[in-house]
C-alpha cells in the first residue's frame, strides 16, 4: 500500500519538477487500471510510457506532462475523471477511452469545453455519423469494420452456413451486423448471450454441435475469448468445425492460451486492421522496444495508444507548438502526417481513419511465442459506413 | 430440435445446478444457522479458483491443485470468521450485508493486487480434456461429467453429515433453534466458526471446478453470488434440501431458457421480434421464476421448519 | 428538529449546508470550479439516499434495488428527449409517474415477503430492469443513452436554463431541502407512526387494528418517486443514462451512504453521501486501489459507528430501534 502511495508521490513530483523555458502540453489519459478490464488499460498504459520515452518527452518545443485517469470501467466514474482533467487540470486535449459507454458519456465534456478529444479505442457508430464533431477524432478503427473484412474472409474460405455467438451488447451486435454486411452465405443459428455475467456457453455450444456448420463466429472480448475457446475445444468442436473470430485473440490473451496449452489456438483465423510483424521501421521499433522493456507482445490497444502520442507530436510540431490556436490544432491533426506503426493512413471526413484491413493468423515465433502474424489485406483503403451521415 | 439435443441440454442444466448448490449449500447453512448474511461468500467462490490455479501451476496437476486449495480456501474462511463475521452475527441483517459487500470490495482488489488483472486458467489432465461418446449419439465433455459426479458426491457427502453425524445433529438443531443449543452447553462459537469454513470451502470447491471450464477471474464470485442467493430464496432459506432442489431447478431453467426459448418465441412472434425479446428474457429468467415463487410462497419452497 | 439547531450534530449540520450552499462561489474562489460539479453530484446522491432512508431507515424496508428508480427516471428524460420532446413541464411528471407505477407493481409483490426475502426480490427486480435496459437495442443497450438536450422550462417568456451551471445547482438544492422536508412532515405524521411501528414490532401494529401493508406499500412509491426526482436531476446533469445507473452496486452504495450518514436520521443520508463520494474522489485521486481502503472501511463503520456520522456527531435521539 504504501509502495503505491510512495510510487504516486514519486510520479506526481516528477511530473510537477519544474523545467524552467519549456512551455508543457497537457494531455489527459483515460483508460481502465481497475477491474479486470484493466489487464487492457495497462497494455495502452506501456505503450503510452514508451511512446513519451521514444519521443524524449518533448513535442516539438512543449514538454508533455501527460495524465492518466481511471475509469473504473464504468461510464460514470470515466466521466467524473474526465470532469477532472478538464476543470481541475486544465488539459489541452484528452485521449484514451477503451469503452463506447464511457466515450459516449465522457465526450460532451471535453467537446463543449473546446478541447481536441482523441479515442484511442472505442468507435460508436454515433460518433462516427450523425453526432461527429470536428473536435473529436478516432485513431482506431469503426466497430462495424472488422467483422465485415471477417465476412470477406468467410466468403475466400467457401463458407456456406454460418453460425453466429456474440454478447448481447452493443458492441456485441455492432460485430454481428457487421459481419452479416458482408458475409453472403446462410446464417444458421444465432445465440447472443447475456454480457458479462455469461461465461459458460455449455448449451450455445450444443446447439452448434446439432446444426454442425461450415465454421462458427464469434466475439468475446477480454477474459471471455480463452475461456470460450478452451469450452470449445473440451465440446470436442475443435478441428471438426472452424472457428472465426474478431477482437477474441489478442496478445493480451495469447500468453495465457499458451499457458493452458491449447494448441488449437494455432492457425486460428481474425481480422485487424495492424499486426505485431507488419514490416515498416516505426512498428519495427515499436514492438521491438516494447518487447524489450515489457517481455510481451504488444496488444491492438497498445498500438493504438502509441500512434495517438505520435499524431498529437506530429501535430504539435507541426503548428510549432501554438496548440491555443484550436483550428490550427485541428487542421494539423487532420492531416495525420505521421508515421503510424499500421503504415500511413487518413482521416475521413468524420475523422475516422481510412484504412486497410488485414487477415491475421495466430502462429508461434522463433522463440517458441504465441503470436499474430499478417496475412492479405482484406479490406483497403476501407472508410466506415457511417462516414455519409457525418456532416463534417 | 433432436432428442439427443434436448438430453445434452439437460445434463448441461444439472452440471450448472450442481455448481449452483455447491454455493447455495454454505450460504443456506450459514443463513439458517447463524441467520447471517454473506454477500462475501461469491469471494471464496473467487479465492478458492486462484489458489486451485496457482497450486496447479506449482503442482502440474489439476487434482493435486484443488487438493491443496481446499485446505487453503478453509483457512481463509476461518480467518474470515475470526477476524470480521463473529462480531457481527448479533447486528441485523443491514449491516451483514454492508459489512459483506465492504469484504467483497476488499477480497476483488487483494486478487488484483496478488494476482494482477489478467485472470489465471488452469490446463486439465489430458484424461479429462475433450469429449467422449455416449449412447444415442450423443457426445459429451468428459469434464463436465467429471463435474456432475463430484458436484453429486459432494451433496451425499452433506447429506450424511446432516443426518448421521453428531455435528450434523447439531446443525440441524441449530437451525430450528439456536438457543436451545447453546443452553445445552455445546461450544456454540467453535460450532459456527466449523460451519462458516465448510461453507467456505465448499464454495471455494465449486469455483476450483469452474476453473478449468471458464478460468479464474476477478468480479467472478459476485456474478454466480447472485444467482446462489437466488436459488437459496427459491429454495427457502436455511434448507439444504431446498437448496438442492432450487440449484437443479434453476440450472435446467436457465439452461433450457437460453437453448429453446428463441424457437419458442418465433411461434408467437416474429423473427425479428423473436431475436430481440430471446436473449433479454434467458437473462430474466431466473428472476421472473424467483419473483413468481416468492409471489405465491413467500417463504421459497421449503422453509425449513421454526424458521 | 427544534433543539437540534442548537446541538453540535447541529452545529455540524448547519455548516455542512452552508458549504454546499456557498459551493458555486466558494469553488471558483479557492481556484476549485470542479467541487462545484461534485457537489452537484452529492446532492442528487443525497436525494436518492434520504429517499431511500425514508423506507430503510424509518421504514425498515432494506431494499436492495433502489438505484433502479434511477435509471427508470433517466430513461423516461433520454428516451422522450430521443422522441423529441424536450419540455420539462412535461418530462418530469411522466418521469416519476413511470417510476412510482414502477414502484407500486414491485412493492406489492415484495412487501408480502419479509426479512432477507425482502431484500433479494427486492434486488431481482433490480436487475432484472438493469436487463431490460442492457436489452434495448433502440436505445443504446449497455453503451448507455446519450441525451443531447436537457429539459426545457419555458413558461411564456420566461426560461428556466438548466444548461447554467449555478442555476442547476440551485435548483438540485432546493429539491434536496425539499425532500428532507418532505421526510420530515411524513415521519412525524400519523402515516409516518405507523411506517415507524411497523419497523419495531409489525405483530403489534397488525394487532391493534392497523394493516401495515397498505402504509409500508404507499411509503415504498414515495421512496420510489422521490429517487426518481434523483434520477430525473441526474440525467440532466450527466445527459447521459446507461444500464451502470442501475447495477446492483449502486443499490449497494446507496444503502452504505443511508448507514454512512446515519440511518434513520433527516439529515445523514446527506452527509452519508457527501462523505462517500468525496472520500471516494480522494482516494481515486491518490491511489488504483482505493478499495482496499474502501472495503475494510466499510467494515469498519458497521462494527463500530452504527450510528453514522450523524450517531457521531451527538446524543442517540434519532437511533434506530
Amino acid at each position: 500500500m504504501i509502495k503505491w502511495i510512495a510510487a504516486g508521490v514519486a510520479a506526481a513530483a516528477l511530473l510537477a519538477s519544474p523545467v524552467l523555458a519549456a512551455e508543457k502540453i497537457k494531455i489527459g489519459f483515460v483508460t481502465t487500471l481497475t477491474t479486470p478490464a484493466a489487464a487492457i488499460g495497462n497494455d495502452m498504459r506501456k505503450a503510452v510510457d514508451l511512446a513519451l520515452e521514444h519521443i524524449g518527452g518533448m513535442m516539438g518545443p512543449l514538454e508533455v506532462d501527460l495524465i492518466y485517469g481511471d475509469d473504473e470501467f464504468n461510464p460514470q466514474k470515466g466521466k467524473q475523471r474526465t470532469e477532472r482533467l478538464i476543470k481541475q487540470d486544465n488539459v489541452d486535449l484528452v485521449a484514451g477511452y477503451i469503452w463506447s459507454n464511457v466515450l459516449l458519456a465522457s465526450a460532451p465534456t471535453v467537446l463543449e469545453a473546446g478541447k481536441i478529444l482523441i479515442s484511442s479505442n472505442a468507435g460508436p457508430s454515433q460518433l462516427a455519423g450523425k453526432r461527429c464533431n470536428k473536435n473529436f477524432f478516432n485513431v482506431s478503427w469503426q466497430n462495424d469494420q472488422t467483422p465485415m473484412a471477417m465476412g470477406e474472409v468467410l466468403n475466400r474460405r467457401g463458407v456456406k452456413t454460418l453460425y453466429i455467438i456474440a454478447p448481447n451488447y452493443a458492441a456485441g451486435k455492432n460485430m454481428v451486423s457487421g459481419v452479416e454486411r458482408t458475409f453472403k452465405g446462410e446464417i444458421v443459428g444465432k445465440d447472443m448471450t447475456t454480457w458479462p455475467t455469461q461465461k459458460d456457453w455449455a448449451a450455445e455450444l450444443s446447439k452448434v454441435k446439432a446444426v454442425n456448420p461450415d465454421g462458427v463466429f464469434i466475439f468475446y472480448p477480454g477474459g471471455h475469448g480463452p475461456a470460450f475457446i478452451k469450452q470449445y475445444q473440451q465440446a470436442g468442436l475443435e478441428g471438426r468445425i472452424p472457428l472465426y473470430t474478431v477482437f477474441t485473440i489478442d496478445s493480451i490473451s495469447l500468453p495465457r492460451f499458451q499457458q493452458a496449452g491449447m494448441e488449437g489456438v494455432l492457425g486460428t483465423s481474425m481480422t485487424q486492421f495492424w499486426a505485431p510483424d507488419m514490416d515498416n521501421p516505426q512498428n519495427k521499433r515499436f514492438v521491438a522496444d516494447f518487447r524489450a522493456k515489457y517481455g510481451s507482445y504488444p496488444s491492438f490497444y497498445a498500438a493504438q495508444s502509441y500512434d495517438t502520442i505520435f499524431l498529437i507530436k506530429s501535430a504539435v510540431e507541426a503548428i510549432n507548438g501554438n496548440i491555443d490556436d484550436i483550428d490550427a490544432f485541428r487542421a494539423a491533426l487532420e492531416k495525420a502526417d505521421f508515421d503510424s506503426v499500421r503504415g500511413k493512413f487518413r482521416f475521413g471526413n468524420n475523422h475516422f481513419p481510412i484504412q486497410n484491413f488485414y487477415e491475421r493468423v495466430v502462429v508461434k515465433d522463433s522463440d517458441g511465442n504465441w503470436t499474430t502474424s499478417v496475412r492479405d489485406a482484406v479490406l483497403v483503403d476501407h472508410q466506415d459506413i457511417y462516414a455519409k451521415d457525418c456532416a463534417l | 430440435m433432436t432428442f439427443a439435443l434436448v438430453v445434452e441440454q439437460t445434463l448441461n442444466g444439472v452440471q450448472l445446478g450442481i455448481l449452483l448448490f455447491l454455493l447455495a449449500a454454505g450460504l443456506t447453512l450459514v443463513f439458517g444457522i447463524m441467520d447471517f448474511v454473506n454477500l462475501a461468500h461469491g469471494s471464496f467462490y473467487m479465492v478458492g479458483a486462484f489458489f486451485a490455479a496457482t497450486f496447479a501451476q506449482w503442482t502440474g496437476n489439476f487434482v493435486a491443485g484443488v487438493a491443496l486449495a481446499l485446505p487453503a480456501t478453509l483457512a481463509v474462511g476461518i480467518v474470515v470468521e475470526l477476524v470480521a463475521v463473529r462480531t457481527l452475527y448479533a447486528r441485523d441483517h443491514l449491516d451483514h450485508v454492508l459489512a459483506t459487500f465492504g469484504l467483497v470490495l476488499f477480497f476483488n482488489e487483494l486478487v488484483r493486487l496478488v494476482w494482477g488483472p489478467e485472470g489465471r486458467s488452469i490446463r486439465l489432465p489430458v484424461v479429462l480434456d475433450g469429449s467422449v461418446d455416449l449412447p444415442l449419439g450423443i457426445t459429451y465433455s468428459i469434464y463436465r461429467l467429471v463435474i456432475i459426479g463430484a458436484g453429486l458426491m459432494v451433496a451425499l457427502g452433506l447429506y450424511i453429515l446432516v443426518n448421521r453425524t453428531r455435528i450434523g445433529m447439531l446443525i440441524r438443531a441449530g437451525a430450528s433453534n439456536r438457543t436451545m443449543v447453546g443452553a445445552l452447553g455445546i461450544n456454540i462459537k467453535f460450532l459456527f466458526t466449523i460451519i462458516f469454513g465448510l461453507g467456505a470451502a465448499l464454495a471455494g470447491f465449486a469455483g476450483m471446478l469452474v476453473t478449468p471450464v471458464t478460468q479464474a477471474e476477478i468480479g467472478m464470485g459476485e456474478q454466480i453470488l447472485i444467482v446462489a442467493l437466488v436459488v437459496i430464496v427459491i429454495g427457502g432459506i436455511g434448507s439444504i434440501r431446498g437448496a438442492f432442489i432450487a440449484a437443479i431447478i434453476t440450472g435446467l431453467i436457465d439452461t433450457m431458457g437460453r437453448s429453446f426459448l428463441d424457437v419458442l418465441l418465433l411461434t408467437v412472434m416474429s423473427s425479428n421480434a423473436a431475436e430481440a425479446a430471446g436473449p433479454a428474457l434467458s437473462s430474466m429468467m431466473i428472476y421472473i421464476l424467483m419473483a413468481a415463487v416468492l409471489f405465491f410462497r413467500p417463504q421459497g419452497l421449503f422453509p425449513p421448519r421454526g424458521v | 428538529m427544534r433543539n437540534a439547531i442548537t446541538s453540535r450534530r447541529g452545529i455540524v449540520t448547519l455548516a455542512v449546508f452552508a458549504v454546499i450552499a456557498s459551493m458555486p462561489v466558494l469553488g471558483p474562489a479557492l481556484g476549485q470550479p470542479f467541487y462545484v460539479d461534485v457537489f452537484t453530484r452529492v446532492m442528487i446522491w443525497g436525494i436518492a439516499a434520504v429517499s431511500l432512508n425514508l423506507i430503510l431507515g424509518y421504514g425498515g424496508m432494506i431494499s436492495f434495488g433502489h438505484a433502479a428508480y434511477l435509471g427508470l427516471a433517466g430513461y423516461t428524460i433520454g428516451i422522450m428527449s430521443d422522441a423529441g420532446i424536450d419540455n420539462g413541464f412535461l418530462q418530469w411528471p411522466v418521469a416519476l409517474a413511470v417510476c412510482g407505477l414502477a414502484a407500486l407493481v414491485i412493492g406489492a409483490i415484495c412487501l408480502r415477503t419479509r426479512g432477507l426475502y425482502f431484500i433479494m426480490i427486492t434486488l431481482a427486480f433490480g436487475q432484472m430492469i438493469f436487463f431490460l435496459g442492457v436489452s434495448s437495442d433502440r436505445y443504446g443497450s449497455n453503451d448507455g443513452l446519450p441525451i443531447y438536450s436537457r429539459s426545457e422550462f419555458k413558461l411564456g417568456g420566461a426560461e428556466l436554463d438548466l444548461g447554467n451551471g449555478t442555476l442547476f445547482y440551485y435548483v438540485t438544492f432546493v429539491l434536496l431541502l425539499a425532500s428532507i422536508y418532505a421526510v420530515y412532515r411524513i415521519v412525524n405524521s400519523r402515516f409516518g407512526m405507523v411506517i415507524r411501528g411497523s419497523k419495531s414490532n409489525e405483530a403489534r401494529m397488525n394487532a391493534i387494528g392497523v394493516s401495515t401493508y397498505r402504509y409500508k406499500l404507499t411509503a415504498f412509491v414515495i421512496a420510489g418517486v422521490m429517487c426518481g426526482v434523483a434520477g430525473v436531476l441526474m440525467a440532466n446533469f450527466e445527459r447521459f443514462v446507461s444500464p451502470d445507473t442501475m447495477d446492483w452496486p449502486q443499490s449497494g452504495e446507496m444503502i452504505f451512504m443511508v448507514v454512512l450518514g446515519g440511518i434513520g436520521s433527516l439529515f445523514g443520508p446527506v452527509l452519508g453521501a457527501a462523505v462517500f463520494l468525496l472520500l471516494s474522489e480522494f482516494l481515486s485521486n491518490i491511489m488504483e486501489s482505493k478499495n482496499i481502503i474502501f472495503g475494510p472501511f466499510l467494515i469498519l463503520v458497521v462494527l463500530f459507528a452504527r450510528g453514522g456520522v450523524n450517531g457521531l456527531l451527538g446524543s442517540r435521539a434519532e437511533r434506530r430501534g
